[in-house]
């Protein structure tokens, strides 16, 4: 009897690990008050960058207090197949980038002018649904960030909407102010603080789906439905700029097709939330963790 | 007095005595500190041992603070390899004891002087003497090159089961000091641009730069540093495994000039990629491995080969069952060669496998997932190091019957589920998408965290033992006072 213990346990465990998950599963809906319409101004000037606070400049911007939303991304899509700007292409929305300059460097890879994918629609975990003439976003996650999109995605909404991606030092800039705080908030990091990994909001079930997106400026010091969240805006105004969703920013680095990512994600441990740390991926990459927002 | 006087001297001026010291130490920081990290951290432990013990850490200075970790616990391993180095080859006493009096207390300043500096707030006297420990630790390393050279007359040999040359000159003595040799020089590679950026504080960690198509010398020389650095203490431990089997035969023949080969252009490789060689570095790299990788597979053949025999030398006609059975008969013996070769599933094979596969892998997954990879890769390998040493001091604690064979496959089976579950969840995103990853993750870590927990249960069990023992008048600590490496190496 004994010597069937563990491996009754191990698979037991294996079992559990098989275990399908419910990409649909109810979420929680809160309304945070926020204003996802809303722009910060970004004064020109000095601010630390990067981990070792190098000082760099900026001139002044205009960026978004929050993620693009679903809800708005589902609005883009709408008004751009209508003019055009966008395509299906079978299980996909497409639309046209200009291309990169090549170089030819190890490991570079050539992205041309054309169609790229913007976002998949046959992605079981999409939030953005079409009934073959709409757009919607799906019930529950209209006032969350808009995930599974590409960085092609992201670059074509901003560019319809007359404006652009942060560049990272824009996206840093407006995430930590001018001094050297290594969160929006401040120097360190509570669960009431953000969306991260484990963080235990209401959004995630770690026995089942994980982690899941939170509204956008949800770490605004409201408490919702028992759970306190603390006011964790940046010293100019924004949510979200350490956790929730990844977000893809603007520059295209010489020598290299990736593009980068900042803010770190609900996936993420803490230590990705810092302001300074950098994620990348090949611009056709799209992950429920992973949005965006613009500036101009 | 006297009591206290002949403890000191069992633990500080014996082989096993200083190899039980350093486990106890690493066994320590090991179960404090991975209680800051996942798991333990989200079910909210991390707190509990940041306020019980009065850590003083913010979240900015994380890199700083791992890479003193990983330094105190890297020193404590080469100071357990050094002694095993000196406990089974010939050299002078002088050098015997000067090498594991200076690199005893130099891990030891480097451990406590380095965490407290790097935890504990930052008293930069600490920083000083971590440093100042890492100092006698080089030095120490320079001693063991010279204890160790091979061309000293007295160290040649004429045992025909042995590797040398016509002359004598022997071979396994060479590896272990070109291996020596290449250990010294690569920590200065990691020296000097430790020296550059700590200048500054510039910390980094080489898993977030890897993808930058542009970096520094300096980078370079950082990530070179940790990759050679594991990958000698991974060769030293392959010879000193060899060396307590009593590797010999014509296997050993044809071994000990690979190894040497491979380790040297190994290292070439590695230092090359700060010279205008660095386009073809990984090349060499590769070369170089090879030979040390089949060197390691001729000593697995070997003792594999001699577990059959032994254990069916009283049987006529053995069948295929009679030689598993004998294969497997002392998980101690087995279980370091097995865990060499279990190594190819969890890092070497799939590293080859990332790289035949790039452009579907690394060039389309995002560079976390990449990270992901590569530092559970490489920690799967350090641990992996650690239970060959363990399976090892096994032997040297002199386990017989039940105990060592649960001692041996706990290990090997503990570890290897542990590991086995790291690679998995290094290679999820081949299989299963974001979204749907949880369950497997979570079965993924209560394998790693069971494999893992027991593992350091085990240890702790070994240690208390151990303390226990030290209690005792005529206790096992009496009889390994007097006993060295060399006297237990097989026959």
């Amino acid at each position: 009897m004994k010597r069937i213990i563990l491996p009754l346990i191990l698979l037991t465990v294996f079992l559990a690990s098989c275990a399908p998950v419910d990409l649909n599963a109810p979420i929680p809906t809160f309304d945070t008050g926020v204003d996802s319409n809303a722009w910060a101004q970004i004064p020109a000037g000095k601010f630390h960058f990067g981990q070792h606070e190098d000082i760099e400049t900026t001139e002044a911007y205009e960026i978004m207090i929050t993620d693009v939303t679903s809800s708005h991304y589902a609005d883009f899509l709408n008004a751009a197949f209508a003019d055009g700007y966008i395509k299906i292409d079978g299980e996909k929305i497409v639309g046209f980038y200009p291309g990169d300059e090549f170089h030819a460097v190890k490991h570079e890879e050539e992205i041309k002018a054309g169609n790229w994918v913007y976002i998949p629609l046959d992605d079981p975990s999409q939030r953005i649904k079409f009934d073959g003439t709409t757009f919607t976003a799906q019930e529950g996650y209209a006032n969350h960030p808009m995930t599974n999109v590409t960085w092609f995605g992201a670059w074509g909404y901003c560019e319809y909407y007359d404006s652009r991606l942060p560049t990272e030092m824009e996206w840093e800039k407006a995430g930590r102010g001018t001094d050297e705080r290594p969160f929006p908030w401040g120097d360190e990091i509570l669960r009431e603080n953000a969306n991260f990994y484990s963080s235990r909001d209401p959004f995630e079930d770690m026995s089942s789906f994980g982690s899941r997106t939170s509204p956008v400026g949800f770490y605004n010091g409201t408490i919702y439905d028992g759970f306190q969240t603390i006011n964790s805006a940046s010293p100019y105004g924004l949510y979200d700029m350490s956790g929730n969703v990844w977000q893809w920013t603007g520059d295209v680095y010489e020598g290299m097709h990736y593009r980068f990512m900042r803010g770190g994600s609900k996936d993420t441990y803490d230590m990705d939330l810092r302001l300074w740390v950098r994620n990348n991926a090949t611009p056709t990459y799209f992950s429920p963790g992973v949005g965006f927002r613009c500036a101009r | 007095m006297q009591f206290v006087k002949d403890r000191f001297n069992y633990l500080f001026n014996s082989t096993k005595g200083l190899i039980l010291v350093a486990i106890a130490m690493i066994g320590i920081v090991t179960a404090i500190w991975g209680m800051l990290s996942g798991p333990m951290a989200e079910m909210g432990v991390r707190e509990v041992v940041i306020k019980t013990l009065g850590m003083d850490i913010v979240q900015a200075e994380r890199e700083g603070r791992i890479i003193i970790l990983y330094h105190s616990l890297a020193m404590a391993i080469v100071a357990i390899e050094t002694y095993m180095v000196t406990g089974l080859l010939k050299m002078k006493s002088f050098f015997k004891t000067a090498i594991n009096a200076i690199i005893t207390v130099g891990y030891i300043l480097t451990m406590i002087f380095g965490m407290g500096f790097a935890y504990f707030g930052h008293n930069w006297a600490f920083h000083g003497i971590y440093i100042f420990g890492l100092s006698l630790i080089f030095f120490a390393g320079v001693l063991l090159v010279i204890a160790l050279w091979p061309w000293n007359p007295e160290y040649y040999i004429t045992d025909k089961d042995y590797a040398h040359t016509k002359s004598g000159f022997d071979l396994e003595r060479a590896a272990f000091f070109a291996t020596a040799v290449t250990t010294v020089l690569s920590a200065l590679f990691g020296a000097v641009p430790g020296s550059f950026f700590g200048n500054g504080f510039e910390v980094f960690l080489a898993e977030n730069i890897i993808r930058l198509p542009e970096k520094s010398t300096m980078e370079y020389s950082v990530i070179g540093h940790l990759h050679i650095m594991l990958a000698l203490i991974g060769i030293m431990i392959t010879l000193i495994i060899g060396r307590w089997l009593n590797f010999k035969g014509i296997l050993h023949k044809v071994a000990m000039p690979l190894m040497i080969l491979g380790t040297i252009v190994l290292n070439l490789g590695v230092w090359g990629v700060v010279t205008p060689f660095e386009p073809i570095a990984h090349m060499v790299i590769y070369v170089g491995a090879t030979p040390s990788m089949f060197a390691a597979l001729l000593l697995l053949i070997w003792d594999w080969d001699k577990l059959i025999k032994d254990g069916t030398a009283h049987i006529q006609k053995p069948n295929l069952g009679h030689k598993l059975s004998a294969l497997v008969r002392d998980p101690l013996k087995f279980g370091p060669t097995w865990q060499m070769l279990f190594m190819n599933f969890t890092t070497s094979g799939i590293g080859i496998f990332m790289a035949i596969r790039l452009e579907q892998i690394f060039r389309v997954w995002p560079a976390r997932e990449e990270r992901i990879e590569l530092t559970g890769h490489w920690h799967v390998l350090s641990a992996i190091i650690a239970t060959i040493i363990l399976l090892y001091y096994g032997d040297m604690n002199g386990f017989k019957g039940k105990l060592r064979q649960w001692y041996g496959w706990s290990i090997i089976i503990l570890s290897d589920i542990a590991f086995g579950a790291v690679t998995v969840f290094e290679m999820k995103r081949l299989f299963i998408t974001e979204a749907e990853q949880q369950p497997l993750v979570n079965g993924l870590m209560y394998a790693i965290d069971f494999g893992l927990g027991m593992l350091l249960v085990i240890l702790a069990i070994l240690l208390v033992y151990r303390l226990t023992d030290l209690f005792k008048n005529k206790g096992r600590w009496v009889e390994e006072l007097e006993h060295e490496l060399v006297q237990e190496v097989n026959k």
